[in-house]
């Protein structure tokens, strides 16, 4: 049974078992507008919670996408490589950025539900 | 299909690519036939044509003169860019710039031949110090952001020298990006003075920042947001008692020239946009000048050539060594931009001291004559008065539907060059206007009307939002795609 | 004053409609201390025949090239430039526009600086070029970094044929970025070892060609080699005309090749303002520094041009910035378009082929003096001579003269003696026989 959870930065990250997938929020794609291009971290790569992970531009924006835990990067997203319009389309579905195996499965205590997220949300707005 | 207008009306047709234009065996230039010789080139000669169009003279004029139709530029229309400055350029610049005794000097002639440009540059080298108040020049950075990294160059040599490492450099969060950008190239580390409720730097924050390994504060005076920070004085002491250097970025130098001695605000380098305040051309992107003003304690760091004047005329010192020990290098080729420097000195000759203080005081007085006229049909983060430049957000336009973005779109079809969008970052929707001070009263009542019905129109609701989105309409083009460009790059012309 | 169009009426209207008492009330916030209350000692206004009067005199203290045969080059050409580029740059929509950022209203430069990119892509042999740097010598630093940030390596290395400036501003430029830059020994006889210094630490290697000193080179085997390593080859072309007429960087397997575009429409001006030239291969992109345009439709489907991956650059990127370079050399780079759009493919390669043919002439006559050796085997329109002797004083003596007789090599390299008898002499095809006859009786007297 896989479980969801936010960042303040508006990120998600969806745990299975000891992996854990990460992409942006609705709430952060619409904020960039048209997104133009990904860059994914290398395979292999340890991350620590809150280090820069990924790149994500739109036309007048770039933005860092953190690492919402530390882990080691298993696997990237091509998809959105080679069509950067699905992390618009479909930002927490297929337009995931990239695949973590948790170095401590524990970190995720520390983020946001759902709920705490979209109340988060509707206070900036 | 032809568009109407602000001048494009009915002279505008659509405008191939050189590239789909010519004949072979065409050509705009006349040559004469090489001397028959034995090259050499050692087996390098090229071995495939190059692919280049090949036109007559009548079409290549017809083809950029038909290009040149669908710019506007500030000879055309009012351009109220906030952070540009964009003045007239004068005429006599370009005839002075011409002068065969300028233009056809090459850099490396012995210093003998060129005594009458290294005097330009020593001239105008002493119009800038005088007008500014300080001790030393750096005349070779070719931009204002090679100006900026000129003088944080200066910075880190300073205090490497001194032996003390110190490697971060403040910068307030309304900076402009090259501020940032130009302390990374010299391996500083960045960060945020966050603004004060009256849009000015927030002193107690600034001094809680500071610390033993910061380099430098990069501030802006007067700021982005078009007000001057009232103090100043006080920030040059909690940075110079940190240790700390004061580097002024003089982009907004035309509010003050003439007006206020800027050394006196406690400054140890500065850099000045010569394509901003002293009129030389922006030529579409360039090219520019950024003469950098430094204190004495930073003079010594200067880039290469030095220019100095002794008994056997004016010089140049262009190695490192005794004559010049612990310059940073050299930042350009030759010896800088001397045709914009030259441009520039014209332009000050012409204005004189008193014209350029009059100068500042207009383009101050049109500026505030813009925030006053238009405070009420839009909406002004911070309360007036206001330097050369007047900042608005986007409240005014709030459940309207219509962005800054489009209000400014919408600017076009009534024969105005937008102003700066979304700059300073500080506020929300920004709309930044510069006037200038080579506006007539008559252009800006122009502008304050037309901006005034625009700003009804957008509240009207109804569908008015969606003649803001379709702006612009009279234009040679409409609203481009720039995701699409972005996502799929085209950056060249290839053969089909 | 004429620049001026308020007038004190105007000025006291606006006043008491803002509601300030005066003009001084605007400047409230500035500190007493720094208040110029007293007149600059600087001059007042003056007319337009005034201030040209001021800078016919300073010209007058000038010996230019309109006066003068001259035979320098050492990164700066001389070439004749038709009268119809002038007269188009000065156009006000070229001139005075700011730049592209409302493409709607800049479709002029937009479409001009995206047939420049690819001007200078066909040129130099690559795939994909920018819309302009300030100059070679900053091109070849901002060439340098990119190639440390694609290869994630930190070593540089320049030949010692590379110009000078160049050099010496990539070592400024990149002295507190992180990377370890080695310039070679300046290198007049091609003797230096470059394929030998490339190891796994090396992001890339910078080579200028035609030299420096004037030699030509085959590329191909030193590209290879970098390639083998993982390594970079830079390119810097100082003579954008040589690519009339010789193998392109590019099709020598350059990775990165950057130029100086000012000999092409372009005055010489004293050095300045330059044009920077960037081109790369398609993959190293988003790598590059400096404005990008590029293709797209608008509203209507029409195709149209726009500034693009700006998030490359400083206004969006700001400290992770591929480059701090905001203004660049937007009217420089329209001029070198004109010129060569004028020229065409047959122009180009005339104007190459007489450039060439000159200077060949000039070496055979000058390779007639007793004494003086041809060091360059092979050249474009510039090559070194060993004079025999000091070649500073002889240069000296020509000009009192009224000759510009080429450059001494003492003035780049004043701590290298045994260059101090070598002489660069460029010629181009404005300069006539009978020029390169009085220069070389002018030197034959010098060296007797």
């Amino acid at each position: 049974m896989s479980k969801i959870y936010f960042t303040k930065d508006h990120e998600w990250i969806r745990i299975e078992a000891d992996i854990g997938t990460v992409g942006i929020t609705d709430y952060a794609q619409h904020a960039l507008g048209d997104v133009v291009f990904v860059e994914l971290p290398d395979l292999g790569r340890q991350v620590a919670q809150g280090a820069e992970a990924a790149v994500v531009e739109s036309v007048k924006a770039a933005s860092e996408v953190y690492a919402p835990v530390a882990g080691e990067v298993t696997e990237v997203n091509e998809a959105i490589v080679v069509d950067p319009a699905l992390v618009n389309q479909d930002p927490q579905g297929q337009g995931w950025f990239f695949r973590l195996r948790l170095a401590n499965p524990a970190a995720v205590e520390g983020l946001l539900d759902e709920k705490a997220y979209d109340a988060l949300i509707r206070a900036l707005e | 299909m032809t568009s109407g207008g602000g001048g494009h009306r009915g002279l505008v047709l659509e405008e191939a690519l050189l590239f789909e234009q010519g004949s072979p065996g065409q050509s705009g230039v006349d040559l004469p036939d090489p001397a028959p010789v034995i090259d050499r080139l050692g087996g390098l000669e090229r071995k495939g044509p190059i692919g280049l169009p090949c036109l007559s003279e009548p079409e290549v004029v017809r083809h950029y003169t038909r290009l040149s139709q669908k710019n506007f530029g500030i000879d055309t229309v009012f351009y109220p860019l906030g952070s540009c400055t964009m003045k007239h350029n004068p005429r006599l610049n370009e005839k002075v710039a011409r002068l065969a005794g300028f233009a056809d000097l090459h850099p490396f002639q012995p210093e003998s031949t060129v005594q009458g440009a290294l005097e330009v540059m020593g001239q105008i080298a002493q119009w800038l110090k005088t007008l500014t108040g300080m001790p030393a020049i750096a005349l070779s950075p070719a931009a204002g952001a090679h100006g900026e990294f000129c003088g944080l160059m200066t910075i880190r040599a300073a205090h490497d020298h001194r032996g003390e490492p110190r490697r971060r450099i403040l910068v307030p969060d309304s900076a402009h990006g090259t501020n940032p950008a130009s302390a990374a190239a010299c391996g500083f580390a960045v960060e945020a003075v966050p603004a004060n409720g009256r849009g000015r730097v927030d002193l107690a924050a600034l001094r809680a920042k500071l610390g033993g390994d910061v380099a430098a504060l990069m501030l802006t005076n007067p700021n982005t947001c078009g007000l001057f920070e009232d103090e100043i004085l006080e920030i040059a002491e909690a940075v110079h008692s940190a240790g700390a250097f004061f580097y002024c970025d003089g982009a907004n130098y035309n509010a003050i020239v003439g007006r206020v001695r800027v050394a006196d605000l406690g400054i140890d380098v500065m850099h000045i946009n010569l394509h901003k305040t002293f009129s030389t051309p922006h030529g579409g992107g360039g090219p520019g000048a950024g003469p950098t003003v430094l204190s004495e304690a930073l003079a010594p760091f200067a880039p290469l050539p030095w220019l100095v004047h002794g008994p056997a005329g004016w010089q140049l010192r262009e190695h490192a060594g005794p004559d010049a020990p612990q310059t940073c290098g050299r930042i350009k080729g030759f010896h800088g931009q001397f045709g914009v420097l030259l441009r520039a000195l014209a332009y000050m000759l012409s204005m004189g001291g008193d014209g350029l203080r009059q100068a500042a005081e207009d383009a101050v007085l049109n500026a505030n004559y813009l925030l006053v006229s238009l405070q009420d049909a839009l909406s002004a983060p911070f309360p007036g008065p206001c330097m050369h430049e007047a900042l608005f957000d986007d409240r005014f336009l709030k459940e309207t539907g219509v962005t800054t973005l489009d209000f400014a779109k919408a600017l076009i079809d009534q024969g105005f060059h937008p102003m700066t969008m979304y700059f300073p970052l500080v506020v929300h929707g920004a709309l930044l206007m510069e006037p200038t001070e080579t506006e007539s009263k008559r252009t800006l009542d122009q502008f304050i009307a037309t901006v005034k019905a625009l700003a009804a129109q957008a509240r009207s609701g109804g569908e008015a939002a969606e003649i803001f989105k379709a702006a612009p309409l009279q234009t040679p083009r409409r609203r481009l795609d720039e995701t699409q460009a972005a996502r799929q790059p085209v950056l060249r012309w290839r053969p089909a | 004053m004429r620049y001026l169009p308020l007038s004190d009426a105007d000025r006291q209207a606006m006043l008491a409609g803002i509601g300030a008492r005066d003009i001084d009330a605007l400047f409230r916030d500035v500190p007493a201390p720094a208040c110029l209350d007293q007149p600059l000692p600087l001059p007042a206004h003056q007319s337009e025949m005034a201030v040209e009067r001021h800078f016919v005199a300073l010209a007058g203290k000038n010996l230019s090239a309109a006066s003068a045969p001259m035979f320098i080059g050492a990164g700066a050409y001389r070439h004749h430039s038709p009268a119809a580029v002038d007269a188009l740059i000065q156009r006000g929509e070229f001139m005075t526009s700011y730049t592209p950022y409302q493409p709607e209203v800049s479709q002029g430069t937009l479409q001009v600086l995206f047939e420049f990119q690819t001007q200078v892509a066909l040129l130099t042999g690559m795939e994909v070029a920018n819309a302009s740097l300030y100059d070679a010598a900053t091109a070849c630093a901002e060439a340098a970094m990119m190639a440390c940030r694609i290869t994630r390596r930190d070593g540089v290395l320049i030949s010692g044929d590379v110009h000078p400036h160049y050099a010496e501003t990539t070592v400024t430029a990149l002295q507190y970025a992180g990377p370890v830059v080695e310039q070679l020994a300046p290198d007049p006889l091609g003797f230096e070892d470059l394929l030998g210094r490339i190891d796994s630490r090396t992001a890339c290697v910078l080579v200028q060609n035609p030299g420096f000193f004037g030699r030509l080179r085959d590329l191909a085997p030193l590209a290879a080699a970098c390639h083998e390593m993982g390594a970079l080859l830079v390119v810097v072309v100082a003579e954008p005309v040589s690519l009339g007429l010789i193998t392109s960087p590019g099709e020598m397997g350059a990775d990165i090749v950057v130029a100086e575009g000012q000999s092409l429409g372009n005055a010489l001006n004293f050095g300045g303002p330059g044009l920077g030239l960037m081109a790369t291969r398609e993959k190293y992109l988003r790598q590059m520094p400096g404005r990008l345009v590029g293709q797209t439709l608008d509203a209507d489907g029409r195709r149209g041009w726009v500034l693009t991956l700006s998030t490359r650059e400083q206004h969006i990127r700001r400290e992770k910035a591929t480059s701090n370079i905001c203004t660049n050399s937007g009217l420089c780079a329209l001029a070198f378009a004109i010129h060569l759009a004028l020229l065409g493919e047959e122009g180009l390669a005339r104007l190459a082929r007489l450039n060439h043919a000159g200077a060949v002439t000039l070496v055979e006559k000058i390779g007639q003096l007793k004494g003086v050796r041809i060091l360059a085997p092979t050249f474009f329109n510039e090559f070194s001579v060993h004079l025999g002797r000091p070649a500073a004083p002889v240069v000296e003596a020509l000009a009192r003269q009224g000759i510009l007789a080429g450059v001494p090599a003492s003035r780049f390299y004043p701590s290298y003696p045994e260059l101090a008898e070598v002489l660069l002499l460029a010629a181009t095809e404005t300069n006539s026989e009978s020029e390169m006859d009085l220069l070389v009786a002018s030197l034959k007297e010098q060296l007797a």
